[in-house]
């Protein structure tokens, strides 16, 4: 089975089991509105260097993962960068959406969505073609939407180089995205489901599939974000960090904190799969100091950022 | 096999872009965001901002200011694209209309007023300029084809004196330039007619509305670079000391050096200004691939710096050339910008840092760029 294949199943039954899921489904509705997102233990993302555990890079990958030093984003032009469209759904940021009508014809021109410190992503929903490939890269990439039955599928090239995780493992700037909003009711809350499958073809062996939830909270507001580049350390012109590859001190943080072995957070696309668990037992990796070394959910939200803004 | 562009693969782009466009002229028409593209004969017209355009599939990127007062060229592309550049070009300038009557009250009196104005568009103005970024042919072998196309403004005592004067278009390039492409025995017409030698150059008036500049970046990818900066447009054109599809190629033989590269790409850095988040406002044409803002450049000057330094570490620490390639410095990078074969190899890269960093010192005549001052010039 090739690794398109089978993300192609993940998702079908991703997709099937959203459906299934709550009450009421929205075929082409208005997803206006503010979004809060639930976090949960697979995004509050502070992560820890050396943490690459879940993520199928491949060997140049790590190599970038390695000699990351956060200290890159003290430069003027890492300064007041967003995330990009890969991975901006990752934060702990709410999100807004709003929509984008024709005045004449009434149909759905874009839905924009934007989160804290973002730029305006548009989905156009207008059937415009994806630009020239020698045309500009943005964070958010151009995306365009069609409806699939009530999921909104849509369709993301022209995105900028940026990382995968906040911690340095990299994202190329010739991915595609494939990503799948589904709008639900459980009682009496509406919540949207973002899927994101990422096929990047510098840096990763398999598709990378996250999926972030969001609930309606129709009080929030994402606030705005002003941001200035200033000098923020004195260093000679030019001047670029980054780690010796095998020199840099910080990769063991993972281990240190979670008690699990670096070893086991670089097993590139296997660590995204239930077979994983069989190969942490087989090499012995459960976490050896699990009560003392796990921090606690507020720990983790309330600690020392590592590269994180 | 990754697809090289430019000098580096020039016949197989062009084969494979001709087959694909060779049923004509397609224009798609722009979408709100979209930048209009006109694609013709295998190459491909992308609109960058302002009167900027950029040609991509003939050879190395073209770069053009198209307007009222016609054609400058950033480069020319490959000869065996001429052809096809220059149709596109004059396709281009029958599609956009620079001929518009003036408004109203600067037409003059009530009696010099057309109530029902008829109107056609005028013929489109000639090729003026050609600013030559280097020698390579990739960017410099449609010089003659187009340089005969073009008209140099000429008139009083010049033309008077030298009858040909106004014959073809004037060709702009930094000294050296001129010097190597003698020494490659290129044709006497696709030599740059007009020269310069020190840290710049400027149009002496505003083309098309605004003013050009070109400036020299020492012993970089050659010894005789130059960018261009049009400085209403906000675009920089990098010639080839930027390639958003490859490691930049260093011509060890004519002064290149990767630290020559990372100080343009430094220079380019505090000359552009970006719009939002660090993304658009100024932009920047690459010598291959395709175009971008600060923030691209940014993460190729990141790529290089940490590539050099970390060569250089190595080579502090005594190891030798088959070492350094055998630690694979550029490992991290290399899906993006290596080549296992072609002209421009991953393993020719590291090899030509390699000499820079041990063996060939740094050009005489680099002094490295002071940073950008804001100024006039730098």
């Amino acid at each position: 089975m090739t690794n398109r294949t089978r993300a192609g199943i993940q998702v079908s039954l991703l997709l099937t089991a959203a459906a299934c899921l709550g009450g009421a489904a929205y075929a082409q509705t208005d997803l206006s509105g503010e979004w809060r997102v639930v976090r949960s233990e697979d995004n509050f993302h502070n992560p820890y260097n050396g943490d690459t555990g879940g993520l199928p890079l491949n060997e140049a990958g790590y190599r970038r993962s390695d000699t990351w030093d956060a200290s890159i984003q003290s430069l003027p032009e890492w300064q007041c960068r967003p995330h990009s469209g890969a991975y901006i759904t990752r934060g702990p940021s709410a999100l807004k959406i709003w929509k984008e009508v024709d005045p004449v014809s009434r149909e759905t021109v874009a839905f924009h969505t934007e989160w804290l410190r973002s730029i305006d992503n548009p989905i156009w929903m207008d059937g415009r073609p994806h630009p020239s490939e020698h045309a500009p890269h943005t964070w958010a990439g151009f995306s365009t939407g069609e409806w699939v039955g009530d999921i909104l599928k849509v369709t993301t090239t022209h995105v900028k180089e940026d990382y995968i995780r906040r911690n340095g493992p990299p994202q190329s700037d010739r991915i595609t995205m494939t990503e799948y909003l589904i709008l639900r009711s459980v009682g009496n809350e509406d919540y949207l489901s973002w899927t994101k499958v990422v096929y990047d073809p510098d840096y990763l062996t398999e598709p990378l599939i996250r999926t972030t939830e969001y609930i309606r909270r129709p009080h929030d507001q994402v606030p705005p974000y002003p941001c200035t580049v200033v000098t923020e350390v004195d260093r000679p012109r030019g001047y670029v960090p980054s780690w010796f590859p095998g020199e840099n001190p910080h990769l063991g943080e993972y281990e240190e904190h979670l008690g699990i072995p670096a070893e086991a957070a670089r097993q590139g696309a296997i660590s995204m799969y239930p077979e994983f668990r069989a190969m942490i037992r087989e090499n012995g990796w459960e976490a050896r100091r699990l009560d003392e070394a796990t921090p606690t959910f507020e720990a983790q939200q309330n600690r020392p950022a590592s590269g994180a803004r | 096999m990754r697809r090289v562009t430019g000098m580096r693969g020039v016949a197989t782009s062009i084969l494979g872009l001709a087959a694909l466009t060779a049923s004509g002229a397609v224009f798609a028409a722009a979408g709100r965001g979209e930048p209009p593209v006109l694609r013709q004969g295998g190459v491909e017209a992308v609109h960058v901002q302002g009167n900027i355009w950029l040609f991509a599939g003939a050879g190395g990127n073209v770069v053009a200011s198209v307007g009222p007062d016609g054609v400058l060229l950033v480069d020319s592309g490959a000869e065996s694209m001429a052809e096809a550049l220059l149709t596109e070009i004059q396709e281009l300038q029958r599609m956009l209309d620079f001929g518009s009557l003036p408004p109203p009250g600067l037409r003059g009196g009530a009696e010099a007023l057309q109530t029902t104005p008829i109107y056609t568009r005028p013929p489109p103005k000639p090729i003026r300029y050609i600013l030559n970024t280097h020698y390579h042919p990739d960017h410099t072998g449609g010089n003659e084809t187009l340089a005969n196309a073009g008209v140099t403004f000429a008139g009083g005592n010049v033309s008077g004196s030298i009858q040909d004067a106004d014959e073809g278009a004037a060709i702009l390039a930094h000294e050296n330039t001129l010097f190597h492409m003698v020494d490659a025995e290129a044709p006497f017409r696709a030599l740059p007619t007009d020269t310069y030698y020190g840290e710049y150059y400027k149009l002496s008036h505003f083309f098309n509305g605004e003013g050009i500049r070109l400036i020299h970046m020492p012993g970089a990818h050659t010894d005789g670079d130059s960018i261009v900066h049009f400085t209403r447009s906000d675009v920089i054109v990098a010639g080839d000391t930027y390639s958003a599809a490859t490691y930049p190629v260093i011509d060890l033989e004519r002064g290149g050096h990767i630290n020559g590269v990372i100080d343009a790409l430094n220079y380019m850095l505090e000359l552009a200004i970006p719009s939002f988040r660090t993304e658009g406002g100024t932009l920047i044409v690459p010598g291959s691939g395709r175009i971008s803002d600060s923030a691209d450049l940014g993460y190729y000057r990141d790529m290089l710096t940490i590539i050099r330094d970390h060569m250089q570490i190595m080579i502090d620490d005594g190891m030798s050339l088959e070492d350094v390639k055998a630690a694979r410095p550029t490992l991290g990078y290399d899906p993006r910008f290596g080549a296992d074969d072609g002209p421009w190899t991953t393993e020719m890269f590291v090899e030509a840092v390699y000499r820079n960093l041990t063996e060939t010192p740094a050009p005489e005549e680099y002094r490295g760029l002071p940073p950008y001052s804001g100024g006039p010039g730098r």
